[in-house]
């Protein structure tokens, strides 16, 4: 059983008491991610500039011509290894305290996405692009919200995985055979790259539009006026 | 169920644990203690210090390469690909760093051995050639990131050590190539089972371009280690300061895949 319920909370009538939304290990997971996932990105792109393909060496067809060095890290290959070779255990140790910590605290039920939150996307897409009324809230994170955080996680596994695989392609060759060998575990690894890149505008332009107090919630943990309130058991 | 301690720490809800939350908002010493949870974050921050960042990333590139190593295992066989998976001999690529044919003269060609062996001198291509010879359809990865399948033959790097008399105590190979390239090697590797003096590639004697008359071919580690136009082989205890023409630009030293 979850240790808590959440309820939706009557119409402004209530007096909103303040709660702890967000666990230690999630806000602190949450900012090294931020950081993390930054430069994974930028020395993954220099790295990807070395051989911007996915096909054969030979004939090699360059999907790009280099990266600017504003949005690249590292400054050549060898640089760039160094800065990805450095934040992967950073990025896999964040990944790891967050995916626990869920766990051991039951606190995934109010993110993860599941069968049941199917319906609840299309009025939530309806309400953010077009127009449509705002639906109730029913937990504190609504179906859309729920399958972004759960698809995210899983593309940052995804790079995870992808990423042992391209790193011991040999070593870990049962690893490797679920995404296809070294070849395929490379585009699948871009791939998620763009899948938990794709979060990000949209992240940031809600966390703009919910105000500081939603902000401060990430920072301390404790959110002012919330939308909605945790029953006790 | 998890650890019930660890479960409570990481499910500790201050609201219910009867911190005093009057009014609109907890109190300030509860939110500044939970803002000096994220203090440790801070130290990403000396990844911003010019003066520290080099150390810092030479050091988790190195924790990366030492963690690498324990991960190494001997028996595990690198996959040898069925013939129609090898790319063509014209779509395997030519890399090098300087010259692509370095000057040799071949008909004299010895490799020279030395170090920490019972029987040090010049070795012909003969001699190398009357070891066993393995051959093997192994993926060939660079660290820029393309690979090829190519098919390799030559004699096991554990044969020529064997035959030479290698200290089993020793820790490294080092090799010196003709065009000034050079490389080491931890001792596990070379004594993989597939670790090759290579003088074939596709069935026949290598070409210049691929490293005429004896290069590495490794298929647990990236291509930079494979070094080509080998002169001299030492086996060593500890690592020369010039440890790897790539490794000392930057890149990682052990690059094992």
């Amino acid at each position: 059983m979850p240790d808590s319920e959440l309820v939706p909370i009557a119409p402004a009538t209530t007096v909103s008491r303040p709660i702890y939304e967000h666990p230690w290990a999630v806000r602190f997971s949450h900012w090294a991610n931020a950081v993390t996932v930054t430069i994974m990105t930028m020395s993954g792109l220099r790295i990807f500039a070395a051989f911007p393909s996915f096909g054969p060496k030979i004939p090699q067809k360059n999907l790009i011509d280099g990266v600017p060095a504003a949005i690249s890290l590292g400054g050549w290959l060898g640089g760039a290894l160094q800065w990805h070779f450095t934040f992967m255990w950073i990025f896999a140790a964040g990944g790891l305290l967050y995916v626990v910590s869920q766990l051991a605290s039951g606190h995934y039920r109010t993110v993860i996405f599941t069968p049941r939150d199917v319906r609840g996307v299309w009025p939530m897409v309806r309400h953010y692009f077009f127009f449509g009324p705002k639906p109730a809230a029913a937990g504190q994170y609504n179906a859309l919200q729920k399958l972004a955080y759960t698809s995210t996680i899983g593309f940052g596994a995804l790079s995870l995985l992808t990423g042992l695989v391209m790193y011991k392609p040999v070593q870990l060759s049962a690893l490797g055979v679920l995404f296809g060998g070294y070849h395929n575990a490379r585009t699948i690894h871009f791939l998620a790259m763009c899948g938990m890149l794709a979060f990000i505008p949209g992240h940031l332009v809600m966390v703009a539009l919910h105000g500081w107090d939603n902000f401060a919630s990430m920072v301390t943990g404790w959110k002012r006026h919330p939308e909605y309130v945790v029953g006790s058991k | 169920m998890p650890n019930l301690k660890l479960k409570r720490f990481l499910a500790r809800r201050p609201d219910r644990a009867g911190g005093p939350v009057v009014g609109g908002q907890p109190p300030s010493h509860v939110t500044r203690r939970e803002l000096l949870k994220l203090s440790p974050l801070v130290l990403l921050g000396g990844f911003a210090v010019p003066a520290w960042r080099d150390r810092l990333l030479e050091t988790g590139v190195r924790w990366s390469d030492a963690a690498s190593g324990l991960f190494f295992r001997h028996d595990h066989l690198v996959e040898s690909h069925p013939d129609r998976d090898v790319v063509p001999f014209e779509k395997f690529p030519y890399n090098f760093y300087d010259v692509l044919e370095p000057d040799i003269d071949f008909p004299h060609w010895t490799l020279s051995v030395g170090g920490a062996v019972a029987r040090p001198g010049k070795y012909t291509l003969d001699q190398i050639r009357a070891l066993p010879k393995a051959t093997h359809n192994t993926r060939h990865v660079c660290v820029e990131g393309w690979d090829v399948v190519g098919r390799f033959g030559g004699a096991r790097m554990v044969d020529f050590l064997t035959m030479v008399g290698a200290d089993p105590r020793a820790r490294f190979v080092t090799v010196t190539c003709a065009d000034e390239y050079y490389e080491s090697l931890d001792i596990e590797t070379a004594l993989q089972p597939q670790s090759l003096l290579c003088y074939e590639m596709y069935g026949r004697p290598l070409d210049r371009g691929h490293g005429a008359p004896l290069r590495l071919n490794l298929p647990t580690k990236l291509g930079y280690k494979q070094a080509k136009y080998l002169m001299t082989l030492d086996v060593t205890h500890v690592l020369p300061a010039q440890r790897s023409y790539w490794a000392d630009e930057g890149y990682s030293w052990y690059a094992g895949l």
